[in-house]
């Protein structure tokens, strides 16, 4: 096994170990009630929004695109998982609620992917901003139009709308224009949760360190070379792209299925922007620290809601805290001689400068 | 061959070759490249005009020039990453109108760059892997569900890979961050990585730039025994004439766009052409 093999072994070992650790040790404080309420109800959404960053750190880190829209794949998964599960329920009368969470789930993540698909054909031919252009438009569409949009059940079937009048009458809606989803049954649980962050681990941990992955690192390395070498620069980028969708779909459908209702106004540019600070904030390429950093900041505002008026103000200084950390020469120098042993077991042990020939 | 070249470091280093095409070749060779009145414009300016050259199957050739002659504009015109205006390129007799870069790497033609163009933050095997992209295959799914075919395959890139980096005794650094690679150790990764497409015309964008002499004189061992041991065609940018005077079988000089001369080493250097070019004007016709 070479070293690099190894190093990146170590790190999904990590990856993986960490993930499956606060699953195992959050459920026995669920089973020994020793957990807080508001804790409680925090959990499944941590998990879709660590779907979230992973699947966007695909498309920023891994891909090197900058996308904007990244809330609307999991309103578009949000919204077809209420309906889906509401179709499930009243017209095919399913009554198992595991099935219909992963059928809904799954339903979530093809309707987004297929959005994604759209958006990407005309826009990954792009290069530059373009892309950060189009995600923000994309996602602003997406919450425009499911703001208008009226989706019921009667015994027939499913029915459709963009006005109100046109429902039939004795209609079941499922979604109803500017209120949203409603009437959601929260199916959602924290196990569907912790399998679906296992899902994406894998998708994301395998396809960057595969043949495809690595096109996709090469794309975003330097476009031209991999143009050069025969790397189709649009068939990657577009690969990351839907398959960001698909799991942020997923994450959606989860994150809706969680509530009773699910409002346009949940997934607006503020959702995109967040998911990208939670990216950003974790690293670019760097999976764990997308997983870290979600769970982090989505638990930080609650347990600053006390401070109530301060809270956002908190939120802030600690980013900024973060990015200098992260992110300053200074601070970084003086990291790495703090915790220098510790990386360099990680670190090659060779030579750099061997590389002349013999 | 290699060893021929060892002895004789100190003159030339390749023998007169037995099919040189720069300025004539045996007609019955298939050539690997062909250009026939190639040239582009950029807004009016005739960036190169007229150029025509053809290499044979296994042959090493030069492209020199001063600065700013157009010679790197004729490989980004072969390799597509410019449409010319005029004329047609031909790689193995089929035309290349209308390909796009990544069609051309299909066709055979593989290139290093003048300012270097690695996959920085990926190691340095990983960089090759990208050049076995369409060697060694297997679909996204494969990768994301190891599938037993994802295993082989990789096993497959990895053996080819690490083959491909002997050829510079470079696989010590296999797991090294490509980025963190001295300079002439990017270099050289850049022609494995260029090899690594299994290329038929191999164009190599002054690769001996930043080197000093030693490394330069290794290089040319190692261009010669490339061609031999991948029977490929060598097209060479290289401003230290004496890599360009030493390993190249035939020579196309290149001054305003044009093509000024092409010959043999020998042929080059007494042309008045290319020294007026290089050195300027005399004012007397002495010596």
């Amino acid at each position: 096994m070479t070293r690099a093999k190894r190093r990146r072994l170590i790190y999904n070992l990590i990856t993986f170990g960490l993930v499956i650790g606060a699953f195992l040790l959050l459920q026995n404080m669920i089973a020994a009630k020793s957990i807080s309420r508001s804790l409680r109800g925090q959990l499944v959404p941590i998990c879709a929004w660590i779907v979230m960053a992973v699947s966007l750190n695909l498309v920023i880190g891994f891909s090197g695109e900058l996308s904007l829209g990244h809330a609307g794949f999991m309103s578009v998964g949000a919204y077809t998982g209420a309906v889906v599960s509401g179709w499930l329920m009243n017209v095919c009368a399913l009554e198992d609620a595991t099935l219909r969470l992963v059928i809904s789930i799954v339903a979530g993540g093809l309707i987004a992917g297929l959005a994604g698909v759209l958006i990407g054909i005309p826009v990954l031919r792009l290069r530059g901003d373009y892309l950060a252009i189009v995600t923000l438009a994309f996602g602003e569409i997406i919450r425009n139009l499911v703001n208008v949009l009226y989706i019921g059940t009667t015994d027939t079937g499913l029915h459709f709308a963009f006005l109100n009048r046109q429902m039939p009458e004795g209609v079941t809606m499922l979604v109803d224009g500017a209120k949203g989803a409603v009437k959601i049954k929260p199916i959602a649980t924290f196990t569907a949760g912790f399998v679906l962050i296992l899902v994406t681990l894998i998708v994301v941990l395998n396809l960057v360190n595969s043949r495809a992955g690595r096109a996709i690192q090469a794309t975003r390395d330097n476009r031209i070379a991999a143009e050069s070498m025969g790397v189709s620069v649009t068939k990657y980028k577009m690969m990351a792209f839907v398959t960001a969708a698909v799991l942020a779909g997923m994450a959606g459908a989860l994150y809706g299925l969680n509530s009773s209702t699910v409002v346009p106004t949940q997934f607006t540019f503020n959702q995109s922007i967040n998911v990208l600070v939670f990216v950003v904030l974790g690293g670019l390429g760097n999976v764990l620290g997308s997983i870290i950093s979600a769970t982090f900041l989505t638990v930080l505002p609650e347990v600053l809601r006390e401070f109530a008026d301060y809270r956002m103000l908190v939120y802030a200084v600690v980013l900024i805290l973060v990015m200098i950390f992260t992110n300053n020469p200074t601070i970084r120098a003086l990291a790495d001689r703090l915790f220098g042993p510790v990386k360099a077991l990680f670190r090659s042990r060779k030579n750099v400068a061997g590389g002349e020939m013999q | 061959m290699t060893q021929r070249i060892r002895h004789r470091s100190d003159t030339r280093m390749v023998p007169v070759p037995s099919h040189s095409i720069v300025p004539e070749r045996d007609v019955d060779q298939i050539p690997v490249l062909e250009t026939r009145h190639l040239g582009i414009d950029f807004g009016g300016l005739k960036a190169v005009d007229d150029f025509n050259l053809t290499i044979g199957r296994t042959e090493i050739a030069g492209l020199i020039g001063p600065n700013g002659a157009g010679k790197t504009t004729v490989f980004n015109m072969l390799t597509k990453v410019y449409e010319p205006t005029t004329g047609a390129v031909l790689i193995n007799g089929q035309d290349m109108k209308g390909l796009n870069i990544v069609q051309a790497s299909r066709l055979g033609i593989a290139r290093t760059f003048q300012n270097i163009r690695l996959f920085d933050k990926m190691t340095v095997e990983e960089n090759v892997r990208i050049g076995l992209h369409n060697q060694i295959r297997y679909d996204m799914l494969t990768g994301i569900l190891r599938l037993p075919r994802y295993w082989k395959q990789e096993k497959k890139q990895h053996e080819r890979a690490m083959e491909l980096l002997d050829i510079f005794h470079m696989q010590d650094l296999a797991d090294e961050e490509a980025g963190s690679l001295p300079y002439g150790a990017q270099r050289r990764l850049e022609i494995v990585r260029a090899l690594a497409t299994d290329p038929k015309l191999l164009l190599l964008d002054e690769p001996a730039a930043g080197m000093n002499p030693r490394e330069t004189e290794e290089l040319m061992e190692t261009i010669a025994r490339i061609r031999d041991r991948f029977q490929i065609a060598i097209l060479l940018i290289e401003h230290d004439m004496s890599l360009v005077m030493g390993v190249c079988e035939g020579i196309c000089v290149l001054n305003f766009g044009r093509i000024i001369a092409k010959g043999t080493a020998d042929e080059i250097q007494a042309n008045p052409a290319v020294i007026e070019a290089y050195l300027g004007k005399r004012k007397e016709a002495d010596a």
